[in-house]
């Protein structure tokens, strides 16, 4: 396939990593302290266990798989006011797919579904807007999950619901920001991050520019990456020049999508339609101040929160699971307690084993290839 | 109620049907019913014989026994959504389906039987349609549909048309392939690209408004497995990657064999449609539904002859060598990436879902 099959050489792979191995040979990381570099987004560790990316680098450097995936960071409360709303009389709950799984308190969207309520798969928004146009007696409710990568086209369709004047259509907005989270995560007292990837499809959105305070205040380099295999290792190669050189800057490798001033139509959209929450609940990080967005009050009618009443619950993260310690990069996924024995893909007990692209379901399904060789 | 039997030869009128949709009589025992059957099944399955119907089919031992030593038998249930899709449709995967169930044990496959479960209100014409392409990809396939039945649910009770066939064969003297088979050094191979089948049924589900020129892979494959079976007679297991693709048949093979598994992306042949389809929806293809693949496990010496007999069948053209059985952690499946990483090759959880970003 072209210009996907390009960013997957392994003979370009094997150059990067010839250079990536001499990079780490002049930083000389003590034996005890590897190099952890954090990939914020959940689609890059994804790709990273897919491609294989992590066993081809040496052993001293360290990919920390970061809390970017947005479904696993859904706090079971959420879950629980999603099956509230699909279970009500004549709602067609709508969904992406993989938030299908994420188990609530009681149940998932996917048991929901066979108990009877009527939860549908859409593969975007608008698909969700012309199932209300065609049933005009139902009321249709869109998930709306994901960090700024999904925001703007659930906004885009709101306005476009207001444009046509649908009533019975309506937003379920659990939309969160990227940069509160890198925030928390770097705010933490245990932190070992040497470096971070920044999130692709996000900084299409919000451009580079939004991320300078990580180099500026917090003295880390961060490299905006692309997707493919090929990416991430130039993005690693990037992050490791800049400590062996002692910089610390914000730069794109993924100049082929992201401006440093984003997209502005976007933000424009994003910005008319949501306002910042004062807090929102993570799984596995707690509470994190103006992480998440809701709808401004101009669009109260479309908001699901105001259309139906809510348990909005909040529900405790289960005390041995210690994904908040996985994401902080201070244990490995292996290394959890309850990892593969109490919680697994089948029955995930922490957010980082919900979604395929959770770091420890990735690791659970892929397996780190470094995993067998440091655990025996 | 079964329809018919293969002794049976003695002429007899066949009833017809006259209103346009199956309705709730049709399932009710009586004149309606048996005209559904006569109509649509035993007009499509055995129009010459018109024979009165007994309850059961039976089957001369004597014939049997002089094609092999052992019965193989199985049984596989159809609901596919569409019920019509390219390459094919419910009736000749449930034919398929079966028939390589026999096959890849090795079996001869002879008779199969069909179960029709009708929602009410589907047009008789459809089932006429379906019921003929069952007949033709019997017919060529060399088998028989012998016995069957049918029941008609209220509307919602089922989606449309639900199937079941069960498939009787004779596995010859002498064959004995096993998943416990496999060996390290053993030789992985597959007779095409793979995932096709799932590809075609999520592009005409139209839900996604993909369009790709992806055509189902639904085939009978005994013929390629005779074939296969005769120049490669040291082949030890095989397997059709249906449900759950290539990958679920590997850590099959892997865990019944207390083995591990490395196959090669590089040469897993995938269509650059099916990956594309992918790409877009987040999908793996190792985990897409196949109608017509197999996976062969060879000895290292016999790769190449089965190989090539696989190639001379115009089911097999693209067959090729995946990758190989390996000493490793029993059960593990591992791929050497395109990109020269490596991955393990899990049992999926559940249902692959698309991923949100």
């Amino acid at each position: 396939m072209k210009y996907v099959e390009e960013f997957r050489d392994s003979v370009k792979a094997r150059v990067l990593v010839a250079e990536i191995e001499r990079l780490v040979e002049a930083i000389a990381p003590p034996k005890d302290k590897p190099i952890h570099i954090m990939e914020v987004c959940g689609g890059h560790t994804h790709s990273i266990f897919r491609y294989g990316v992590e066993g081809m680098l040496p052993k001293s450097v360290e990919l920390v798989h970061g809390p970017g995936c947005p479904v696993c960071v859904l706090p079971m409360g959420r879950v629980d006011d999603c099956v509230s709303i699909a279970e009500h009389e004549g709602v067609i709950f709508t969904t992406f797919g993989d938030a299908m799984r994420v188990p609530g308190s009681k149940k998932s969207l996917l048991q929901a579904k066979a108990d009877g309520a009527d939860v549908r798969m859409v593969y975007s928004p608008m698909d969700s807007l012309s199932l209300a146009r065609k049933n005009p007696e139902r009321e249709v409710v869109f998930f709306g999950l994901g960090f700024e990568t999904t925001m703007p086209s659930t906004a885009l369709t709101i306005l476009q619901a207001e444009r046509e004047g649908v009533k019975n259509f309506s937003l379920f907005c659990n939309h969160i920001t990227i940069i509160p989270t890198i925030k928390a995560i770097l705010d933490s007292p245990d932190l070992r991050l040497d470096g971070f990837l920044g999130p692709g499809h996000v900084s299409m959105v919000v451009g580079s520019a939004p991320y300078e305070f990580v180099a500026k205040f917090y003295r880390k380099p961060m490299v905006v990456a692309g997707f493919e295999p090929l990416d991430i290792l130039q993005s690693i190669w990037m992050v490791l020049k800049q400590i062996a050189e002692g910089r610390c800057e914000i730069e794109n490798q993924y100049a082929r999508v992201v401006a440093k001033q984003g997209n502005e139509k976007a933000l424009a959209a994003v910005a008319r339609v949501y306002e910042l929450r004062e807090f929102f609940e993570w799984r596995g990080l707690g509470s994190i101040d103006h992480s998440g967005v809701r709808l401004r009050e101009a669009y109260a009618s479309f908001d699901a929160e105001k259309k139906f009443a809510l348990p909005n619950v909040r529900i405790a993260d289960p005390k041995s699971c210690q994904c908040g310690e996985v994401l902080k990069g201070v244990i490995k996924p292996w290394q959890c307690k309850v990892f593969g024995t109490a919680c697994t893909p089948e029955r995930p007990l922490g957010a980082l084993m919900v979604s395929s692209e959770g770091a420890c379901a990735a690791y659970y399904q892929y397996g780190g290839v470094k995993q067998p060789q440091e655990a025996a | 109620m079964n329809i018919m039997a293969p002794t049976m030869k003695s002429p007899r009128a066949l009833g017809k049907v006259f209103v346009r949709s199956v309705t709730l009589a049709h399932g009710g025992g009586g004149k309606a019913m048996k005209d559904l059957i006569d109509d649509v099944f035993v007009r499509a399955f055995d129009p010459t014989s018109s024979a009165p119907l007994e309850d059961q089919a039976r089957v001369d031992l004597a014939e049997l026994s002089r094609r092999g030593d052992r019965l193989a038998f199985t049984t596989d249930s159809f609901v596919v959504d569409p019920l019509f899709f390219p390459g094919g449709d419910i009736g000749k995967l449930a034919v398929c389906g079966t028939v390589n169930d026999l096959a890849v044990g090795g079996a001869v496959p002879l008779y199969l039987s069909c179960a029709a479960i009708i929602e009410e209100g589907v047009a008789i014409d459809l089932l006429h349609t379906i019921a003929d392409s069952m007949a033709e990809t019997a017919r060529e396939a060399g088998i028989k549909i012998v016995t069957g039945d049918t029941k008609v649910v209220q509307r919602g009770s089922c989606d449309k048309l639900f199937l079941t066939t069960t498939g009787v064969g004779v596995i010859g003297a002498g064959l004995d392939l096993g998943v416990g088979g496999a060996a390290p050094g053993d030789a992985i191979l597959v007779n095409g690209v793979l995932g096709d089948h799932g590809a075609a049924i999520l592009c005409a589900r139209g839900e996604l408004m993909l369009e790709a020129p992806i055509e189902s892979d639904c085939a009978c494959l005994h013929g390629l497995i005779a074939r296969l079976l005769e120049s490669a007679p040291g082949v030890r297991f095989m397997r059709d990657a249906t449900r759950g693709g290539i990958a679920t048949v590997l850590n099959e093979i892997a865990e019944g064999s207390n083995t591990a598994i490395e196959i090669e992306e590089d040469a897993t042949p995938i269509r650059d449609e099916v990956r594309g389809v992918c790409e877009i929806l987040g999908l793996d293809p190792l985990y897409l539904a196949n109608e017509g693949r197999i996976v062969v496990v060879t000895p290292p010496s016999q790769a190449e002859v089965a190989l090539e007999a696989m190639r001379g069948h115009v089911l097999g053209r693209g067959a090729c060598r995946i990758g190989e059985v390996v000493a490793g952690e029993p059960g593990r499946v591992t791929m050497r990436t395109c990109f020269g990483g490596r991955r393990i090759v899990d049992m999926l959880v559940g249902e692959q879902l698309p991923r949100i970003c």
